[in-house]
């Protein structure tokens, strides 16, 4: 099932067309109403009019997160505040966060691809959707919201939160959607089942997950505890808010970026190059279609690869891979690029490790040196020194494969690495710089 | 005739074997036998103890990764060429031996070996066909 069948299915030439169009114009429109972008051009020096092919947009300078920061909270706005209709932000993790705008075309717009987004997860009109996403400045619960509307399914606002209740309204609202974080669901599952509530049971049978990365693994966990099918969802405010990326329950295998609003491009986070389709890069989208704050090649951090082969869906727009993690947690040990997520990565790959790590970089004379520090569990622990020994080896080795580092490992206590709320603070740099 | 074994994984840091003695202490429980194995970044420490339960939960609470195994207990007369008649055995019937550490009994007249075998049933078999004297699990908790 596709929602917008005509665009989503759009063939590539039409489409592309149909995207430089639409450049053109936003590009335009920056240029002579955001005086951030004028001069951003200016210095680049490149002009709205040079623009005439789609390659032609690697020309323009990057936005970063910094731009928005600098420009808090309205600077990068086209339009005039009587034109907004609705104002979000971003938490940040550090000072400031990011505002955004819309008029109501571009809530009509964010409607829409949230509505096709369910389309493709595999929800229709008659689906009773539960909205776990956070309602209030965080773009994800009004965005589901809005689009669950949209679909003329059944929303129940439920937010963030009150978990308890939560598991009540499951069972007695029985909706057969539920959106939240990937980490909630899990959370949900295991409150249910510590209650006595057979979760899989529920008439729950698709989840739209979003909002932080998730793992293969971690996706089996949800689907088997929960009993649903559960797909990917992506977005980030900057751009629009959840709905830029979905998952279709045909493939599940990447999610179709709607690039008749969007044109996505992967680059290499440390020389700005374009990377070919098929190779890992720091994911850039220009939005073409938003009329109060549009962005123009917008770097948002996240790892991922494009992969151009055409999906079983039928859906022609591209799609991209599972964010595997963050530019801007990037190392460089003796010259090679290492981001902590593909050590993760690595760890997970053998059997019995918990995700519990710590990375030491360190400077020996004139060489970068880095340690891996991996917490031991009850189902790694063997009696036998060679076993253990092994396990620190395949890991040094596994390492060398994949990333072409050397690191030394060192298996330490349970528990001794720390637990944090939020993000685990899993690179320590000793270098100085 | 399998002895029942504890080992605690150790962090290659100062302070982890007083932790853990002080754990059992506080648990009452009675050290019958200990090995510590070491690399250069973590040891390993083996002990047989009068009450494996209690130090196991309590071990456990204080944040510990531990882990049960069973090994063989020989008593052999105290004096020299014990060890090698024993080894002689094994070797000849290709046991193999994981690893093993000994003491010397209370009573002066024989010594005790624990052995980690690769295969523990056949090691046990080896050993009794062979007429040598391998102690149950409550006699050595209790020494």
């Amino acid at each position: 099932m596709i929602f917008n069948e005509e665009f989503e299915t759009l063939p590539r030439e039409a489409l592309e067309a149909l995207q430089l169009k639409r450049l053109q114009q936003v590009v335009q429109r920056v240029y002579h109403t955001v005086g951030f972008y004028k001069r951003a051009f200016d210095e680049a020096g490149v002009a709205p009019d040079d623009i005439r092919t789609l390659h032609d947009i690697r020309r323009l300078p990057f936005t970063v997160k910094q731009d928005l920061r600098d420009n808090y909270p309205f600077g990068l706005f086209t339009v005039p505040m009587s034109n907004i209709v609705r104002l979000h932000a971003s938490s940040g993790t550090t000072g400031k966060p990011t505002v955004v705008g819309y008029t109501r075309r571009d809530i009509e717009i964010w409607s829409n691809l949230m509505a096709r987004s369910f389309v493709a997860a595999g929800l229709t009109s008659n689906d009773v959707i539960h909205n776990a996403y956070g309602y209030g400045l965080f773009t994800g619960g009004l965005g589901a919201h809005y689009g669950a509307e949209r679909l003329g399914a059944s929303v129940i606002p439920m937010s963030g939160g009150s978990t308890k209740k939560q598991i009540l309204i499951l069972q007695d609202f029985g909706p057969t959607a539920i959106c939240c974080t990937p980490s909630y669901a899990l959370y949900l599952a295991e409150q249910g089942e510590e209650m006595g509530v057979d979760m899989r049971s529920l008439r729950l049978r698709v989840g739209i997950l979003g909002a932080e990365p998730w793992s293969e693994r971690m996706r089996q966990e949800i689907e088997d505890r929960l009993g649903i099918k559960a797909l990917d969802i992506y977005g980030l405010s900057e751009i629009i808010g959840p709905g830029v990326a979905i998952e279709c329950a045909e493939g599940r295998d990447g999610l179709h970026v709607f690039e008749d609003h969007f044109i996505v491009e992967t680059i290499n986070p440390v020389t700005g190059e374009n990377v070919p389709y098929g190779e890992a890069g720091e994911l850039v989208f220009t939005s073409l279609t938003k009329e109060a704050f549009p962005l123009i090649r917008y770097r948002t951090r996240d790892l991922s690869r494009l992969m151009e082969e055409p999906c079983k869906c039928g859906r022609t727009h591209i799609r991209m891979a599972r964010v595997s993690g963050r530019s801007d947690d990037m190392l460089i040990i003796r010259g090679v690029n290492v981001f902590p997520s593909q050590i993760e990565s690595v760890l997970l790959g053998i059997e019995g490790l918990e995700p519990h790590y710590q990375l030491i970089v360190d400077r020996e004379g004139t060489l970068d040196t880095l340690e891996i520090q991996v917490e031991m569990s009850e189902d790694l622990f063997s009696d036998e020194i060679k076993t253990l020994q092994n396990i620190e080896r395949r890991i040094t080795k596994d390492v060398k494969d994949y990333l072409g580092v050397t690191a030394k490992v060192k298996l330490v206590g349970a528990k001794s690495l720390g637990r944090s709320e939020g993000k685990a603070q899993r690179v320590v740099d000793r270098r100085e710089l | 005739m399998k002895v029942e074994q504890i080992s605690v994984f150790l962090e290659n840091k100062p302070g982890g074997l007083e932790h853990v003695t002080r754990v059992l202490a506080d648990a009452d429980i009675n050290i019958r036998a200990l090995s510590l194995a070491d690399t250069s970044d973590f040891g390993i420490l083996r002990l047989i103890l009068n009450d494996i339960d209690s130090a196991e939960k309590a071990l456990q609470g204080e944040g510990f990764t531990v882990r049960r195994s069973h090994v063989v207990a020989v008593e052999i007369p105290d004096r020299p060429g014990g060890m090698h008649s024993i080894s002689k055995i094994l070797a000849g019937q290709d046991i193999n031996v994981e690893y093993a550490y000994a003491f010397v009994e209370r009573s002066g007249e024989n010594a005790i070996i624990i052995f980690r075998f690769d295969d523990i049933d056949r090691g046990i078999e080896v050993l009794l066909e062979n007429g040598l004297t391998v102690l149950p699990g409550d006699k050595v908790y209790r020494l």
